[in-house]
């Protein structure tokens, strides 16, 4: 057992770290309290979208995009990608690498993850040979964003549920209908989206997956306020938006298939962006006082702090044994299943509990709260979110319980009835 | 990277997991469990120690495999699945430890040789009263040679044939008031009592003290930090101990969960069961992550150590005891009767996580050791 690179991971990490110290800033050494550079804890998906307001939003995206550029002319943009759509044609240990160095700097993110992690994935596996020629290389660079037009008002966990109406006129599909919870719509150029071609077939097979451009007349944008008084996501209206049937990925009937290896992409969940963990509140019990000194001091206080710690390393150590896999060539186990759902529930219990030392000035949320600023005033609310984006807590336990554990799947309605003759309620 | 056991640790593990399986089933567990004269399983004792299993960690030169820490904790992870009735614990993570780390060359070549050949058990004692041991509470005297005294649980106390003991060398009752002392519990004036322990395949008895004639372990004054630090690294062993036994209870749970029909239907199909075994993997996944870094830092003789050991200590009982106690839950009535085994995990569990510090004691070592390893 050691923590030592091969001679080559090695090697690597010492191209990219030379690269970020050459052309990124690097995070203070308490990176997770706010501050100018850093006014939130970063959210995993898209970067918001009203704070600061459309200006602010603007620059943000220009400054996003000149950092794409130079970490693509570098080649750390899309590690995993073959050379021939201009990656780096690179292993998935120096992907991790990667990504554990970039997490020291500041550098921005959000905007361009679900096109190389996941979308431009999907084109290479289903997409033309021009379309592969004509968007791959610009998603890589960030001179086009794209976003994921999957889940609807009555499709999240269930997902294939899907209901906006794709039909068939001459060369031309009608999209009509809505989406929602898409990140980055609104700065997005590009779109795929996964509509329902035949309401009579069954549930999983009457769906045609598309992609398409935002700017398509009849489809409009609108953000959603989340309760932490930033919006992050949109929901997307579609009005009689026709797209050729060109821009079909896989055969019509076949969207689920083509969604499926979608989804299989997700990144590498190991550059976790910085959230709220043990470390942030056990420097918060260093100075907060309770009833019989500081907030460290007191025993309750204590127990605590020692369950998040072991929840908190538990997961890192986790991740370093799924590192281990890949730097021997191996697949990583279903370790890296846990980490969301774990936490997402510790920030809001260490949100919440953090609340609670404060007392009655808990109750303030405003920058001039004394300790650590808003942090565990966001945390309280953004937590609440992680648990269900993404898969929520329950969809990640079925999944752990089915696809790890290998217990039975649970009996399912929908899996012999055409989908028109579903009941649905009130939607 | 490389944070796992290598092929050798693996196939050690292989090798020991179908041995237990063979030797170590539960109807060899039930029989130390059923029977009250019975403190461990002798046959499977002189199994495993012909093997070399007691002599892991123990040099070459004392009799020993003279293997590493790593061998020791694969080892414990199989010990720890199979509920084997040894005083595997005691005897190799305590007594051999404590020897193989403070012990003289003369003490070294007395004691591990016996210990490591499985023909001699060896255990500790630290414990009086109830409640968290603490230097003013250990009134057990050493003067003029002899201990005079009363030690209770103390565990494999009835099979243990040698003692590591903390007692007063002065009056004044502090942290530098305490010396570690060797006993040969054969003496005269060492007096054994029964105690009938939550798990009896785990015994203990309490000792009474006296006038027994004892040598001086390590420096005088110096037993809190000696057994800090043992107790640290036993904290790993019983990690993998217990990351063993949470998986098998896992293991357990799902199967009659699959084979259980009710409403028409595998139990193991409702959600309800499902999140509580998702619940039950997450636990011990994060134990068993822990357990490799607290393996990690006693293989390496990391400073780390006291916060990796704590880490693992805290994480294991948690996945332990809520594996153990959700495996009845799942197994419904017949869950809580004397004939399936789920009892065994169950009160393994729970004396296990008791066995060196409560889990509450452990969580408190862990901050206090974060807390002084902030300071430097």
């Amino acid at each position: 057992m050691d923590f030592n690179d091969s001679q080559q991971e090695a090697a690597f990490r010492k191209e990219a770290r030379d690269f970020l110290e050459a052309n990124a800033e690097k995070r203070s050494i308490i990176s997770d309290k706010p501050n100018d550079k850093n006014p939130q804890i970063a959210v995993a998906g898209a970067p918001e979208t009203v704070k600061g307001g459309k200006e602010a939003a603007q620059e943000a995206l220009e400054r996003a995009k000149v950092w794409q550029k130079k970490k693509a002319e570098a080649g750390f943009a899309a590690i995993l990608w073959p050379k021939e759509f201009g990656g780096y044609g690179g292993s998935p240990i120096q992907q991790v690498i990667y990504s554990q160095e970039e997490h020291d700097y500041l550098v921005p993110s959000g905007y361009f993850e679900i096109g190389i992690g996941m979308l431009g994935p999907t084109m290479m596996v289903w997409g033309k040979d021009e379309d592969k020629k004509r968007y791959l290389p610009k998603m890589i660079t960030g001179e086009e964003i794209w976003c994921q037009l999957f889940s609807e008002p009555s499709a999240g966990s269930d997902l294939a549920g899907i209901k906006m109406k794709a039909e068939k006129d001459g060369n031309e599909w009608v999209l009509n209908g809505q989406k929602v919870w898409t990140s980055g719509a609104h700065f997005a150029d590009y779109g795929m989206i996964v509509a329902r071609s035949d309401p009579s077939a069954l549930k999983h097979k009457g769906l045609t997956y598309f992609y398409l451009d935002m700017k398509t007349p009849g489809i409009e944008v609108r953000p959603i306020k989340q309760i932490s008084g930033t919006s992050n996501f949109n929901e997307v209206f579609f009005n009689d938006v026709r797209i050729p049937d060109s821009q079909r990925l896989g055969g019509e009937g076949e969207g689920w298939k083509v969604a499926l290896t979608t989804l299989m992409n997700e990144r590498l969940a190991v550059g976790d962006p910085p959230g709220l963990d043990f470390d942030q509140i056990f420097e918060a019990t260093k100075e907060l006082e309770v009833e019989d000194g500081l907030a460290i001091k007191n025993s309750e206080v204590r127990q605590k702090m020692a369950d998040w710690y072991v929840q908190s390393r538990g997961l890192q150590y986790t991740k370093f044994r799924s590192i281990t896999a890949l730097s021997k060539g191996q697949t990583p186990g279903p370790e890296l299943s846990i980490s969301k759902l774990v936490t997402a529930s510790k920030m809001q219990d260490v949100s919440a509990y953090a609340l609670e030392l404060m007392d009655s000035s808990g109750m303030v949320h405003h920058d001039q709260n004394p300790v650590l600023k808003n942090l565990f005033q966001n945390g309280y609310f953004f937590s609440a979110a992680m648990r269900i984006a993404g898969g929520t807590d329950e969809v990640l336990r079925n999944i752990i319980a089915e696809r790890v554990l290998g217990l039975p799947q649970d009996e399912r309605a929908d899996k012999k009835v055409p989908f028109n003759e579903l009941p649905s309620g009130k939607n | 990277m490389n944070f796992d056991f290598s092929d050798d640790q693996k196939l050690l593990r292989d090798q020991a997991r179908k041995f237990l399986f063979d030797k170590c089933d539960r109807k060899s567990v039930r029989t130390i469990l059923d029977d009250d004269q019975l403190h461990y399983h002798k046959e499977l004792w002189s199994q495993i120690s012909e093997m070399g299993w007691t002599g892991t960690a123990i040099p070459e030169e004392y009799g020993g495999l003279g293997l590493g820490m790593l061998e020791l904790c694969v080892i414990a992870e199989e010990l720890g699945r199979s509920l084997a009735p040894t005083p595997f614990s005691s005897s190799i993570y305590l007594f051999a430890e404590f020897i193989k780390n403070y012990g003289s060359e003369d003490q070294k070549k007395k004691f591990l040789p016996a210990i490591a050949s499985g023909e001699k058990i060896g255990t500790f004692a630290l414990s009086e009263t109830n409640g968290t041991p603490k230097p003013s509470n250990v009134k057990t005297k050493f003067s003029s040679g002899k201990i005079n005294g009363y030690k209770s649980p103390v565990s494999d106390g009835e099979s243990a044939d040698y003692l590591i003991i903390a007692a007063n060398s002065d009056d004044k009752g502090n942290r530098n008031s305490l010396s570690l002392y060797i006993v040969d519990l054969h003496e005269n004036g060492v007096n054994k009592t029964s105690l009938e322990t939550i798990d009896p395949t785990r015994p203990a008895c309490s000792i009474n003290f006296e006038n027994v004639e004892a040598e001086l372990l390590g420096e005088q004054g110096m037993a809190w930090d000696m057994t800090e630090n043992i107790l640290n690294r036993a904290a790993v062993l019983y990690s993998f101990e217990q990351v063993g036994g949470a998986q098998v209870s896992l293991d357990e749970a799902k199967k009659y969960s699959m084979e259980r029909f009710a409403f028409g239907r595998q139990i193991g199909s409702f959600q309800a069961l499902k999140h509580k075994m998702a619940d039950m993997y997450v636990k011990i996944e994060l134990a068993r992550s822990n357990a490799y870094y607290g393996a990690w830092a006693l293989s390496t003789d990391s400073n780390e150590l006291p916060v990796a050991a704590a880490g693992a200590r805290v994480s294991a009982s948690d996945a332990f005891n809520y594996a153990a106690k959700e495996n009845i839950q799942i197994h419904g009535g017949v869950g809580f009767t004397w004939d399936y085994d789920c009892h065994l995990f169950y009160r393994r569990s729970k004396l296990l996580s008791l066995n060196i510090g409560s889990t509450r004691q452990w969580k408190e070592n862990l901050i206090s050791n974060l807390e002084k390893r902030n300071i430097v």
